[in-house]
């Protein structure tokens, strides 16, 4: 075979030569990618230049996940009769992202409008994926928010999207559970543990919460607990503390739970998941305020059971939570109708969307909406007729400020499973697992171009 | 292989020589459609991969010449080697048994002393054609602690089998039962049509000298069996090394088992769709092409010469 | 596995052809064994098992799913709704991706197998300069994965512009380096160089000659090429994961695993019932078609897997 492979080295390195021939003649030697690390600019436009592109005829493309969203694109449409919106469900959070950065990349099937949560954000402006919405006349708006939320659709000075909901955390317990085995809704972490303790010992197929460890659930937790481990210095430059004690403490807390086995191993959004929820065998959620509206649709087993009460904290007698998702809208880089997916993003951030959002059991980020009596008055029959508003309304007050994602948080989240993942199955030392997360995280923004300093 | 030392069949001279002179160039007609395709879909790629491999494209920074760079973190990238590892591990244990098996089906279904036979030729066969998507997706409902097979078993047997897709140590052997699954038919049938090609005349010698059914697999089935176990064998080390599918469609319901670089194809997938580093991702893709060409070609070179070819 | 046999039968096996499939043995000196049977009906089980299980869940509804015992019928029988649903759901996405899978098989195995063949009749036919290397290369890609072209495949079909088409999957599914392998393989033993010599005399074109002549004997390798062809493209997945983006485009494959993952994410919809449904109406024509082809990849697969 010596003198075949022989020749066909020969062949192939002609082959080579006439390959890379072609690919000339495609034009593939220019690098052509570029980056800036801001969204790239907006045009101006005002708002009657947008009104005047809804009244054409046009189409638009929508990625988005959240259930409301088929009634709200309905009620565009009914506006807009000019208008058609292809509303596609790409996936939810990372399954969207990936197509999304997949489609960016391969220069097509990019939609007009995504739905990006405000973790991701940044992620997606620093690339240049999105439009800025600067100059189209938003900037008003973002008054209509809390601060906090006009922060996250703000990157680097760029509005970059609009709200849709945010995600106050609060404590979601099945009360039927609770009374069944005599538990008292805890107010402090520690009282959460000891009734995990005793659920689990007194039924061992019943499990406070399930947890396999999740990105966005253990920045929350973190944030709840004070920490502050990411700090964003400008466009290029984060700071990462490996040694943030607010991390510690979640960690050090949540040991307990993980080395006793009071965590059920259930995968979220799984089929399994959402029975254990329905029948009473994952018996809390601690999660964000858009949590009712699944819980209806999916977990159904469960109506007129369940309560909601403040966060548990790790202070008697304080009230404190975090952000835990949320969803803005942005506005794709290249799209071909930018004034009409602008019109939809207002439409769906503003009155008549949220609207829409808050009376199918979303959590809106419009203020007036959340302070309205109608809004606070809801309750739900699954809640066993509570005023669930009311709770989640002080939880979104509570929520403690001063947080910050990295710039390139959605790989960050990707890569969680192997390191802390890896220390919920193993049983061992979260905190650990937690800074090699972060160390992981600092070593990828670095070999992206940023300036990042490791505490 | 064999294959190639055989060549091309001997020639008389003479007659021939006119008109193989005119017929030199024709063969390049026939497999020219061919080549081309072959140049974009495979050498192009490869080239164009390579060419990737050589720059970096940074967030902050843009597309920037790199040299060796790339390669040299990819060495010695500890996740590409763990990852690497898995599917050595996996190759070395998988492989042989799902062979194994296949191989004893082909013997006891070509031995005519089953029961319908015909049964358990397609039966065997079918999970072949089955999607290794749906495939994944069956077998990841079944291995469900909660509501799948295991469960059932857990509560006549009263024992509680591992929770395989939460666990790091079983989630490997899961796959591989799914992947056996998958092609134990497809490799019996190679091996069965290899039998069906043994000679009359080989059985009636056996029958004559009285020999009995171990000896007649061991002297005349076994021998005529090796060119096959020899492709099925490198076959199934190729698809060792790709392995994709399976982690990828479990890691929804598995995630902590299975890791995003569970095993080399995986982890570039997920250095392209998730980091955005699609350079160092064709690099990791190169780097693994050239050992699986690699190990493909020595094992092929050690069973050339146990044939005694 | 043991494969425990008794004392030595006698008259195992008449003469017969090198090739083809075994004929005229006497059933009565084979002695069958209970004892193989029992143990290739475990591997039966095996094999059978999963798609049992498929079929007895894709007859429950979305509820009954998870309330009842997994490894039989539960609850109301509701094989038709679901199939009815499957084909429904969502303005009949289900039939618009039938539809795509067909246009990958046809085009992309079709293609495939042509150019295999094609090909694989050039290198055993006839001999050119260049046809050694030509070998080395084309078999050495044999030993290169698939998957590891996927990722820079779609980079370069990015950089033209070529992703999110019917074309992008079509493609890279025309080459099949281990068609051509059994097609040359075929071609040498199954078309006698008389044959040809004595066209060639009578002054035919070797294009006449191949379309003609030689097509109809290479007719069984071929369709054991086609028929593993049409496997691969009918369940492929990973290729079209990275190169489609339009839901309109999928192949049954992606639009499955998509109704699988819309399940169970937020926001999404359970209905696992539909993708059980749907993963056995995608199972069902794929073993139809070998079922009926059985004795074409048998006798194909029997000529190229030998012959060295």
């Amino acid at each position: 075979m010596t003198a075949t492979t022989r020749a066909a080295r020969a062949w192939r390195r002609g082959a080579a030569t006439l390959a890379v021939g072609a690919l000339a003649a495609v034009g593939m030697t220019a690098c052509s990618s570029s980056s800036s690390g801001s969204a790239s600019s907006g045009s101006t436009a005002s708002s009657s230049d947008i009104a005047a592109a809804l009244q054409k005829k046009s189409t638009i493309t929508v990625w988005a996940w959240a259930p409301q969203d088929k009634d709200i694109v309905a009620a565009f449409e009914k506006k807009y009769p000019n208008v058609t919106v292809n509303l596609v469900n790409a996936g939810t959070s990372t399954t969207q992202y990936t197509k999304l950065q997949n489609a960016i990349k391969a220069g097509s099937g990019v939609p007009d409008v995504a739905q990006i949560e405000y973790y991701a954000l940044p992620q997606f402006a620093v690339s240049g994926s999105v439009q800025s919405l600067d100059g189209y006349g938003f900037d008003s708006l973002k008054s209509d928010y809390a601060s906090a939320v006009g922060d996250a659709i703000t990157v680097n000075g760029s509005l970059d999207a609009l709200p849709q909901d945010t995600g106050p955390m609060a404590l979601f317990y099945n009360e039927k559970i609770f009374k069944q085995y005599g538990l008292t809704v805890p107010t402090t972490w520690d009282q959460y543990v000891a009734d995990a303790v005793k659920l689990h010992a007194a039924n061992s197929s019943e499990y406070i919460t399930s947890d396999t460890g999740d990105p966005g659930f253990a920045t929350s937790m973190t944030w709840q607990a004070g920490g502050k481990p990411f700090t964003v210095n400008g466009a290029t430059s984060v700071t990462i503390n490996t040694a943030d004690a607010g991390t510690q403490k979640w960690a050090t807390e949540w040991d307990q739970m993980e080395e006793k086995g009071l965590l059920a191993q259930t995968a979220g959004w799984s089929s399994q998941w959402f029975t254990q929820l329905g029948n009473g065998q994952i018996a809390t959620l601690v999660t964000g305020a858009w949590m009712p509206d699944n819980l209806e649709t999916s977990a159904a087993a469960g109506n007129g059971d369940w309560r909601v009460a403040p966060m548990p904290t790790y202070t008697a007698g304080t009230a404190a939570s975090a952000e835990n998702g949320g969803s803005s809208y942005a506005v794709m880089k290249g799209s071909s109708n930018a004034l009409v997916a602008a019109g939809f993003v207002q439409f769906l951030a503003t009155q008549p969307g949220e609207q829409i959002l808050a009376n199918e059991g979303g959590f809106p980020a419009l203020t007036s909406i959340l302070n309205s009596s109608s809004f606070l008055d809801q309750d739900p029959a699954y809640f066993g007729g509570q005023k669930i508003n009311e709770v989640l309304s002080s939880a979104a007050a509570s929520v403690l400020g001063g947080w910050s994602y990295m710039p390139f948080q959605v790989y960050a989240n990707s890569i969680f499973p192997d390191t802390v993942g890896k220390a919920y199955s193993n049983k061992t030392d979260i905190y650990a697992a937690m800074q090699a997360w972060y160390k992981a995280s600092a070593a990828y923004g670095t070999q992206q171009g940023f300036t990042v300093t490791t505490k | 292989m064999t294959v190639l030392s055989a060549g091309s069949p001997p020639r008389t001279r003479g007659a021939e020589l006119k008109p193989r002179r005119r017929r030199k160039w024709t063969g390049w007609g026939f497999i020219g459609p061919f080549l081309l395709v072959f140049l974009f879909d495979l050498v192009a790629p490869i080239v164009y991969a390579i060419y990737l491999s050589l720059f970096q494209d940074k967030l902050i920074g843009g597309n920037k010449f790199a040299g060796l760079a790339n390669y040299t973190q990819a060495l010695s990238d500890p996740q590409f080697w763990t990852g690497f590892e898995r599917v050595v591990l996996f190759l070395i244990v998988q492989v042989p048994i799902m062979l194994l098996i296949s191989l004893g089906a082909a013997l006891a279904i070509d031995s005519a002393r089953l029961h319908w036979t015909p049964l358990y030729r397609l039966s065997i066969f079918l999970p072949y054609a089955v999607p290794s998507v749906v495939g994944a997706l069956m077998w990841g409902f079944l291995y469900g602690n909660q509501f799948g097979l295991v469960s059932d078993l857990d509560s006549w047997f009263h024992v509680t089998l591992p929770n395989v897709l939460q666990s790091g140590t079983w989630i490997l052997p899961a796959i591989g039962n799914i992947v056996t699954w998958e092609f134990i038919g497809y490799n019996m049938l190679i091996f069965y049509s290899a039998l069906q090609t043994i000679p009359g005349e080989l059985y009636e010698a056996a029958e004559l000298d009285n020999a009995s059914s171990w000896r007649i697999i061991w002297h005349i089935k076994i021998p005529a069996l090796r060119p096959a176990i020899a492709i099925a064998t490198i076959f199934s080390i190729i698809g060792s090394f790709q392995l994709f599918t399976e982690p990828a469609v479990l890691y929804p319901i598995a995630t902590n088992a299975i890791g995003s670089a569970f095993t080399p194809n995986y982890y570039a997938y997920n250095l392209s769709f998730n980091g955005q580093e699609y350079n160092y991702s064709a690099t990791i893709a190169i780097v693994m092409g050239v050992i699986t060409v690699v190990v493909a070609y020595v094992f092929q070179r050690i069973s050339q010469r146990n044939q005694g070819a | 596995m043991a494969v425990t046999e008794q004392a030595p039968s006698a008259a195992r096996r008449s003469a017969r052809p090198a090739r083809g499939s075994r004929k005229a043995w006497n059933p009565n000196k084979r002695r069958k064994s209970p004892m193989l049977t029992a143990v290739m009906t475990l591997g039966l089980i095996y094999s059978l098992l999963p798609l049992f299980w498929l079929i007895v869940n894709a007859s429950k509804t979305q509820s009954n799913l998870f309330s009842t015992n997994g490894l039989w019928f539960g609850g109301h029988f509701a094989l038709f709704e679901n199939i009815k649903q499957t084909l429904t759901y969502s303005n009949g996405e289900f039939l618009h991706w039938f539809g795509n899978t067909l246009i990958y098989v046809v085009v992309g195995a079709g293609g495939a197998t042509f150019l295999s063949t094609v090909g694989g009749y050039g290198l055993a036919k006839f001999d050119f300069p260049g046809k050694r290397g030509v070998l080395a290369v084309v078999l050495g890609a044999v030993a290169i994965p698939g998957t590891v072209l996927v990722v820079p495949t779609f980079l370069m079909f990015s950089k033209m512009g070529i992703t999110n088409t019917y074309w992008s999957v079509i493609i890279p599914s025309l080459i099949n380096p281990f068609g051509l392998y059994l097609m040359w393989i075929f071609a040498r033993d199954a078309i006698p160089k008389e044959l040809l010599e004595a066209a060639r005399v009578d002054g035919a074109k070797e294009w006449r000659i191949f379309f003609s002549i030689s097509l109809k004997l290479l007719r069984p390798g071929m369709i054991t090429v086609l028929l593993f062809a049409v496997v691969a493209t009918w369940n492929n997945y990973f290729l079209p994961l990275i190169m489609i983006n339009k839901p309109s485009l999928y192949p049954l494959t992606v639009g499955l695993y998509q109704w699988n993952a819309l399940s169970q994410t937020a926001g999404g919809t359970p209905i696992f019932n539909l993708v059980l449904t749907g993963s056995v109406l995608m199972i069902v024509p794929i073993m139809v078609v070998f079922l009926v082809m059985q004795r074409y990849w048998q006798s194909g697969l029997a000529a190229g897997s030998v012959k060295q």
